[in-house]
């Protein structure tokens, strides 16, 4: 099923759960966030939450920055 | 009372009344070695998409350790309430940190705050349990909505961000300062040291600022500068200065003189 995660298409299995995703992906689930479709999901719930065909992922960090930088 | 201690925001104490930005350095090792030289505790990081494509790229957070610095992430690059809203969300949900410093830009020329938008996040998100830290403009009536909305500090700019121009309106600060029951720091527009010692005579509670060391031909040195100018501000502020006076105040006694 495809799914866009950060604004790039992906293609995954089909009930691939976040935690699955993040190993795909190889991220460290430590100091990132992760939002589906608007929805902030909590750590503890990335196990069964489970992704549908056509889902929007955010997946943030937290990077350099101070004040705005645009 | 010491130059350093006793800055509390919402309930957390600050040892260092300096709070840095992370953004426009070198790299994250220049990053990391100014940070130390500035002796603040808390650093304010931007919230922004993993890089997905690239995975070996380098975390700013393996240099500033969240274990030994309070992180204050931000909504730097945010235009509307919404935005915000969902970028503190997001950056609570890391689990590093309630605090967030907001910021919901009016206008991508001058970055001014749009004070409406801000005021209506900021109510939302401490209904939320945030520790709320809004960026504002140097205007005592917002700065009172802001507290009353449950900020946990006041955080008025000094001059528009980036532009280094110093404490433009020490009167409205002072106005803020004398109003406020939680504490004022000064966010934005400070350009050299003397600008930072200016703000805490004036009896600001902290500075952030992120340019003006970052921008510095010598970031390094700068954070430096800035650390000693904040303790030096505060200390004469809490040393009380003299009164001004027109005319020469000798300070040797007139009695003695050889005749």
């Amino acid at each position: 099923m495809k799914i866009t995660v950060n604004g790039t298409d992906k293609e995954v299995p089909v009930d691939t759960n976040v935690t699955e995703l993040l190993l795909y992906l190889k991220i460290l689930p430590e100091r990132i966030s992760v939002e589906i479709n608007l929805d902030v999901i909590r750590r503890e719930a990335y196990d069964h939450s489970h992704l549908k065909d056509g889902d929007l992922i955010e997946i943030i960090s937290f990077f350099g920055g101070g004040a705005d930088v645009g | 009372m010491s130059a350093d201690g006793s800055l509390k925001v919402g309930g957390i104490p600050f040892r260092s009344r300096l709070i840095v930005g992370t953004g426009k350095y070198a790299s994250f090792e220049e990053t990391k070695i100014a940070v130390e030289a500035s002796g603040a505790d808390c650093v304010t990081v931007a919230v922004r998409r993993v890089n997905i494509l690239n995975r070996s790229e380098e975390n700013l957070l393996d240099y500033i350790d969240p274990a030994i610095y309070k992180i204050l992430p931000n909504t730097a690059g945010c235009y509307t309430a919404d935005e915000a809203i969902r970028t503190a969300r997001l950056a609570r949900s890391s689990g590093i940190s309630d605090m967030i410093k907001l910021e919901v830009i009016g206008d991508p020329k001058n970055l001014f705050p749009d004070n409406e938008a801000l005021l209506e996040a900021t109510r939302l998100l401490v209904k939320e349990g945030f520790i709320v830290l809004p960026y504002t403009n140097d205007d005592p009536i917002m700065a009172k909505k802001l507290e009353e909305a449950g900020a946990a500090v006041v955080m008025p700019l000094a001059a528009p961000i980036g532009s280094g121009l110093g404490i433009r309106n020490p009167y409205n600060l002072r106005i803020i300062m004398e109003n406020a029951s939680v504490p004022i720091i000064v966010d934005a527009g400070v350009g050299t040291a003397s600008d930072a010692t200016i703000a805490m005579e004036l009896g600001c509670d902290g500075i952030l600022m992120n340019t003006a060391i970052a921008g510095a031909k010598n970031p390094i040195q700068m954070a430096e500068a800035m650390n000693l100018s904040v303790r030096a501000g505060r200390l004469a502020y809490l040393s009380g200065r003299i009164p001004r006076k027109l005319y020469a105040q000798a300070s040797s006694p007139i009695e003695g003189m050889i005749e």
